[in-house]
C-alpha cells in the first residue's frame, strides 16, 4: 500500500518571523493513488525537489503535512524509498553492494543479502557489472543502480527527482520504458519529479503542473491514455500543448 | 610479483643509471677531491660501515628501537586522534568545545614537548613514543576532521532513505568510508613528520638506543661514515613505509578510488 496524501503543505526557508524568507512551497494539497504514476511538474525553482524531500523526510515543512497511509511523515523511512538527482551510489561500494545497503541496514548478512538483491541486479540490466565500482559506469547505468538500490528495500513509495535529468535524451528515451516496465512489474507508487512535459506526458497517470515559486497546484492534469505510449500520437501532442501552455503562463505571470 | 618486478627494471632503466652515476660521483668526489673521511665519507666507506654495524648486530637493535618508538607514537596518536577527528566533524558540539584547545596546542613545534617528555615518562622508550605522537596527532585530527566535514550531504541521505538512521551507523557505513582517502592522506603527513620527531627525540637524548642516537653518538665520536649510514638507514626505512603504507591503502582500502578524477 503506498497512498500519499498532501495536505495543505506550505515550506518558508529563512528566516519567518522577519518577513524575508523564501516561500518556496505554499498550500499544497494533493493525493495520490496506492499504484499510481505521478509526474511533479513545473518551473525550476518551484519547490519540486523540496516537496519530494519532506515526503522523503529529508526536509521539514512549515505548515501541513504529508501522509502515507493515512500516517504522517516525520522521518526517512525505508518504505519511502529515493532516487537523487545527483549521483548518489556510494562510491566505495560495489554496484551490488551498493543494492545490498538497505537490506544490510535491516539486519540482513551481507552473503544472504547478495543473493536476494540478484533479481533486482536483473530487473534493471546491470548483472555483468555488479562487482563494478560507480565511477566505472556510466550516467545511465548509475542511475538505473540507484533504481535497484531503493526497489530492493521494497518501498511502498518511489519517490525520483529528475533521475535522468543529466542523461542524454537517448538514453533517457530507453530509461523511461525501463522505468515503466519496473513500475508495471512492481506494485509501487511512483512520484517522479521533472521539468520535462515530455517525460511527464510519456510516463505519468497524471501530472501535477505546479505554478512558479512560490510553488502551488496550478492544475492536475489527467493522461488518459494507454501504454506503451507512441511520444509523437495526435493526442500525446494536444496533451503537451495544453501542458506547455499551463507552463508558458507561468513565464509570463513572474 | 616477480614479473612486476622484472617489469620495473625495464621500465626504470633511466632512473636506475641515475642512481649508479650519482653513487659513481660521490666515490669519486670523496675518495680523490675531499680526500677527508670526516668531511665527506666515500661510498666505499659507508658500504664498510654499513657490513660493521650488520656483523656486530646493532643495526637491528636500533631500527627495530626506532621501529618500537615509531609504533607507539602512532598507536597513540591513532587512538587519540582518529576518534577525536571524528567527534569533530561529525558534532557541531564536539567541534566548538575541542577546536579552541587543538587551535592552541596545535602550533607548538612537537620537539618543544621534548623536556615535558623526558620528565614524564623518564628516558623510555614511551617518552620517545610520546614525542612521535605530539607530531602525529594533529595531522590525522585535521584530516580526519576535513574528511567528514566533505562527506557528501547526498551520500548521507542516500543511506538515511535506505533505512540508515543512527549516527553511529552513519559514521560506520558513510562518513568513514567517504572521508578514508582524507584521513590516509593525513596518516600520510602525520608519518612524514613522526619519523622526523622520533630521529629527533632520539637525538636530543630522549633515547639511548635507536637510529637517531646513533647519529648523534656516532657524531661525538666523529665517525662520519656511520653518521651516514644511520642517515641513509633513515631515509630508506622511512621510503619503505611510506611505499608500504601507500601500497596497501590504494590497494585495499581505496581501490573505488583508481582511475577517478580527484
Ligand atoms: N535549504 C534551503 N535553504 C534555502 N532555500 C532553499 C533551500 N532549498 C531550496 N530552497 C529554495 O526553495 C526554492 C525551491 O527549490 P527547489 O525545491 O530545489 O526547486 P526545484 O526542484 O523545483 O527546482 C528555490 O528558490 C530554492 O532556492
Ligand atoms: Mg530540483
Amino acid at each position: 500500500m503506498g497512498q500519499v496524501s498532501v495536505k495543505k503543505v506550505s515550506r518558508i526557508f529563512g528566516k519567518k518571523e522577519e518577513g524575508h524568507g523564501t516561500e518556496a512551497l505554499l498550500n499544497i494539497s494533493f493525493d495520490v493513488q496506492d499504484g499510481e504514476f505521478i509526474c511533479l511538474l513545473g518551473p525550476s525553482g518551484c519547490g519540486k525537489t523540496t516537496l519530494l524531500r519532506i515526503t522523503a523526510g529529508l526536509e521539514t515543512l512549515t505548515s501541513g503535512e504529508i501522509t502515507l497511509n493515512g500516517v504522517p511523515i516525520t522521518g526517512p523511512d525505508p518504505k519511502r524509498g529515493m532516487v537523487f538527482q545527483q549521483y548518489s551510489l556510494f562510491p566505495w561500494r560495489t554496484v551490488i553492494d551498493n543494492i545490498t545497503f538497505g537490506l544490510e541496514m535491516q539486519g540482513i548478512k551481507k552473503s544472504e543479502a547478495r543473493k536476494q538483491v540478484e533479481k533486482y541486479l536483473d530487473l534493471v540490466g546491470l548483472g555483468q557489472f555488479k562487482n563494478s565500482y560507480p565511477h566505472e559506469l556510466s550516467g545511465g547505468m548509475q542511475q538505473r543502480a540507484a533504481i535497484a538500490r531503493a526497489l530492493a528495500n521494497e518501498p511502498e513509495v518511489l519517490l525520483m527527482d529528475e533521475p535522468f535529468g543529466a542523461l542524454d535524451a537517448q538514453t533517457r528515451n530507453v530509461l523511461q520504458d525501463e522505468l515503466l516496465k519496473i513500475w508495471e512489474q512492481k506494485h509501487v507508487t511512483f512520484i517522479f519529479v521533472t521539468h520535462s512535459v515530455d517525460e511527464a506526458v510519456f510516463l505519468s497517470d497524471r501530472i501535477v503542473v505546479m505554478t512558479s515559486r512560490p510553488g502551488r497546484v496550478k492544475e492536475i492534469v489527467k493522461v488518459d491514455l494507454p501504454r506503451p505510449r507512441s511520444r509523437t500520437s495526435p493526442e500525446v501532442n494536444s496533451l503537451r500543448d495544453h501542458v506547455l501552455k499551463l507552463l508558458e503562463e507561468e513565464r509570463f505571470s513572474r | 610479483m616477480k614479473i612486476n618486478f622484472i617489469k620495473t627494471i625495464e621500465e626504470k632503466g633511466v632512473e636506475a643509471l641515475s642512481l649508479i652515476f650519482a653513487v659513481a660521483v660521490w666515490q669519486l668526489v670523496a675518495d680523490r677531491i675531499v680526500q677527508n673521511k670526516l668531511l665527506l665519507p666515500s661510498f666505499y666507506d659507508v658500504v664498510i660501515a654499513f657490513s660493521v654495524i650488520v656483523k656486530n648486530g646493532l643495526i637491528f637493535m636500533d631500527t627495530l628501537t626506532s621501529l618500537l618508538h615509531f609504533s607507539i607514537g602512532i598507536a597513540a596518536a591513532f587512538i587519540l586522534g582518529i576518534p577525536l577527528g571524528i567527534a569533530m566533524g561529525w558534532f557541531k558540539a564536539a567541534n566548538r568545545a575541542l577546536d579552541p584547545i587543538i587551535e592552541i596546542l596545535r602550533p607548538i613545534p612537537p620537539l618543544a614537548w621534548i623536556p615535558f617528555a623526558i620528565i614524564w615518562f623518564g628516558l623510555t622508550h614511551q617518552a620517545a613514543g610520546f614525542v612521535v605522537f605530539a607530531g602525529m596527532i594533529f595531522p590525522i585530527i585535521i584530516n580526519t576532521y576535513t574528511g567528514f566535514k566533505n562527506v557528501p550531504r547526498v551520500y548521507v541521505e542516500a543511506a538515511k532513505v535506505l533505512g540508515c538512521n543512527r549516527n553511529i551507523d552513519l559514521i560506520r557505513f558513510v562518513a568513514i568510508p567517504s572521508a578514508m582517502p582524507s584521513i590516509a592522506a593525513g596518516i600520510r603527513i602525520a608519518m612524514g613528520v613522526g619519523w622526523m620527531c622520533l630521529v629527533a627525540a632520539e637525538m636530543f637524548g630522549v633515547s639511548s638506543m635507536g637510529l637517531g642516537y646513533q647519529i648523534w653518538h656516532n657524531y661525538y665520536l666523529h665517525r662520519m661514515d656511520f653518521v651516514l649510514v644511520y642517515m641513509l638507514l633513515l631515509g630508506f626505512i622511512g621510503l619503505l613505509i611510506d611505499r608500504f603504507f601507500r601500497y596497501y591503502v590504494d590497494e585495499k582500502m581505496l581501490k573505488w578510488k583508481s582511475g577517478t578524477v580527484v
